[in-house]
């Protein structure tokens, strides 16, 4: 397509305009500026549109007075956060205080710079990428550990504690549904990974039996991974008075809301096609809206999780992530060898979905029949009822 | 020797000495990290990404959570920083220290590492990887996975109740 090399031409004749000692930094400065600015301005859509659909499911309105059908709302809470206050505890460690937003904030942006937005659009280039991008996401949990600790807080310090035990048992199904992809495309290069599956929604890798379930996998360990309902147990407002951010205020939402961003980004890139149109037709539009349409589909679909999912226990949690997700996701990478051993075709969909789908069933049927997860009958809130 | 080279071996310096010198042990740890994520640094500088990432993943994303864990289950609030040092630890630290250093030293030039130049050109590709560790490799991997699935059997044997031979006693609320 002919815009495909608009951008790094527009860049290269920016470039070039500097002085001589500064094109460095202008080339990086070009290729991270539209990145910081999209994501921001994607975060005002999103939060906008968090609120009004919560309200919907919630049967009440949501945001309606700033503005027609209070679409400047964002803009308002911006003024109102940027203008707040900077509280911090007497008694707070200061430096690591003020350091732990922006390690997170560093870390999403990182996770986000690799990402390929379209053909030749991508930040920084690198050959193990998907590995810089875990890598950087396994710094996150320090940054929230910092948080929690340097607020001197007992409920914080709780609060980052489970964030940070939820996020090291999910980081391991997260990992081992995303080895799946880099397996068929024997590189873990993200631009490479989007090159696999260019040709129309059939070669995305959702839809195959391994990346269906690999996906899926994935998608219920990101929820983990940024602390989104239903795991939203380290936040738990009722209880933890939201963990690690309780001393913070104002930032709480865009540092929270980046990592999902960037979570949601690397989903679409393995396995639903990147930057890729649905069909081949549709290619005239270029491959960053594909991207953005995609990573708002998948934060509408959390949203509509966070309606409609209530919160699990923190036994639940962990046996769920440790029996079921662990399991599944070692399963997935059997049946992905075999895929591979099978060279796809119609016996691989038979012999790699049969394996998925029975050890699916077998599995939850298992667990179900596990007495520690029968259904708990509480003697008191229950009582008249069994009774009956 | 180049600015970028000097500057991280400066910080992952600085940073190891502050995680040993510093006086809460919450802040060492952080430092640690800090020395962690120099050194994969230093991988990338010799152009190997996979192992420069894979550290960052393995030493900052659990190791150094590890220790935090560890810290913070076993110790209150009060007793996170380090006692004062006494000159004797000084002198044994210093001795260990040298001798760490001296064998480390020869064997490290004694081997046939000390000869070996980084090379420039990117062989990284996830099939020469899982090939060198399948086959040249392939002993200390295994190696490696049993030592792991011994720690992990040891940590669940410590982790288990005292007395899980009596039947569970917990279904009391139902």
């Amino acid at each position: 397509m002919w815009f495909e090399g608009l951008p790094n031409a527009i860049k290269a004749s920016l470039v070039l305009k500097a002085p001589e000692g500064l094109r460095p930094l202008m080339a990086a400065a070009l290729s991270t500026m539209p990145i910081l600015s999209a994501f921001g301005g994607l975060f005002a859509v999103v939060t906008l549109l968090e609120r009004k659909m919560l309200g919907r499911i919630q049967n009440r309105y949501g945001p309606n007075r700033v503005g027609p059908l209070g679409i400047f709302q964002p803009v308002a809470d911006g003024i109102k956060m940027l203008t707040k206050e900077d509280i911090v505890p007497k008694t707070a460690d200061h430096l690591i205080h003020f350091l732990a937003p922006l390690v997170l904030l560093v870390t999403a942006m990182l996770g986000l710079s690799v990402i390929p937005f379209g053909q030749k659009l991508v930040a920084v280039e690198f050959e193990a990428g998907i590995v810089f991008f875990f890598a950087v996401g396994g710094a996150a949990e320090l940054a929230v550990f910092m948080a929690g600790w340097a607020s001197r807080n007992k409920y914080a310090l709780l609060g980052s504690l489970r964030a940070i035990a939820q996020m090291v048992s999910y980081e391991i199904p997260l990992i081992l549904s995303s080895v799946c992809v880099l397996m068929v495309t024997g590189s873990l290069s993200h631009t490479e990974v989007v090159q696999t599956q260019s040709g129309g929604i059939t070669s995305w890798f959702l839809f195959t039996p391994w990346g269906f379930l690999g996906c899926i996998l994935f998608l219920i360990s990101t929820l983990a991974e940024v602390n989104r309902s239903p795991f939203d147990i380290p936040e738990a407002e009722s209880e933890l008075i939201a963990g690690h951010m309780t001393e913070y205020s104002g930032f709480k939402y865009a540092v929270f809301f980046l990592a999902e961003f960037a979570m949601c980004a690397l989903t679409a890139t393995l396995f639903l096609g990147g930057y890729h149109a649905p069909l081949p037709v549709l290619s005239i539009i270029p491959g960053p809206v594909w991207l953005l349409s995609k990573l708002t589909l998948l934060v509408l679909l959390f949203i509509w999780i966070r309606g409609t999912m209530p919160r699990l226990r923190s036994d639940q949690l962990m046996e769920f992530g440790w029996k079921f997700m662990l399991p599944m996701s070692v399963i997935n990478l059997v049946s992905t060898g075999i895929w591979i051993a099978l060279d796809g075709g119609l016996l691989g969909w038979l012999v790699t979905g049969a394996c998925n789908f029975g050890a699916y069933l077998g599995l939850s049927r298992w667990l179900a029949d596990h007495p520690n997860h029968r259904k708990r009958v509480y003697q008191y809130a229950d009582g008249p009822i069994n009774a009956a | 020797m180049n600015t970028i080279f000097l500057l991280i071996s400066l910080t992952t310096i600085a940073s190891a000495i502050a995680a040993m010198s510093l006086r809460n042990l919450v802040h060492c740890v952080l430092c640690l990290t800090l020395t962690f994520i120099g050194i994969a640094l230093t991988y990338l500088q010799l152009s190997s990404q996979f192992i420069g990432f894979a550290q960052v993943m393995v030493y900052v994303g659990a190791v150094s959570i590890l220790i935090i864990f560890a810290l913070l289950m076993t110790r209150s609030g009060h007793e996170l920083t380090l006692r004062e040092w006494r000159p004797m630890h000084w002198v044994w630290g210093t001795l260990i220290t040298l001798g760490l250093l001296a064998c480390l030293g020869l064997s490290i030039t004694g081997s046939s590492v000390s000869g070996k130049v980084a090379s420039p050109e990117k062989s990284e590709s996830v099939k020469a990887l899982g090939q060198a560790l399948m086959q040249e490799y392939l002993l200390p991997l295994e190696a490696m996975a049993l030592l792991l699935t011994v720690a992990l059997i040891g940590a669940a044997l410590v982790a288990l109740p005292a007395s899980h031979h009596a039947p569970a006693s917990k279904g009391s609320n139902e």
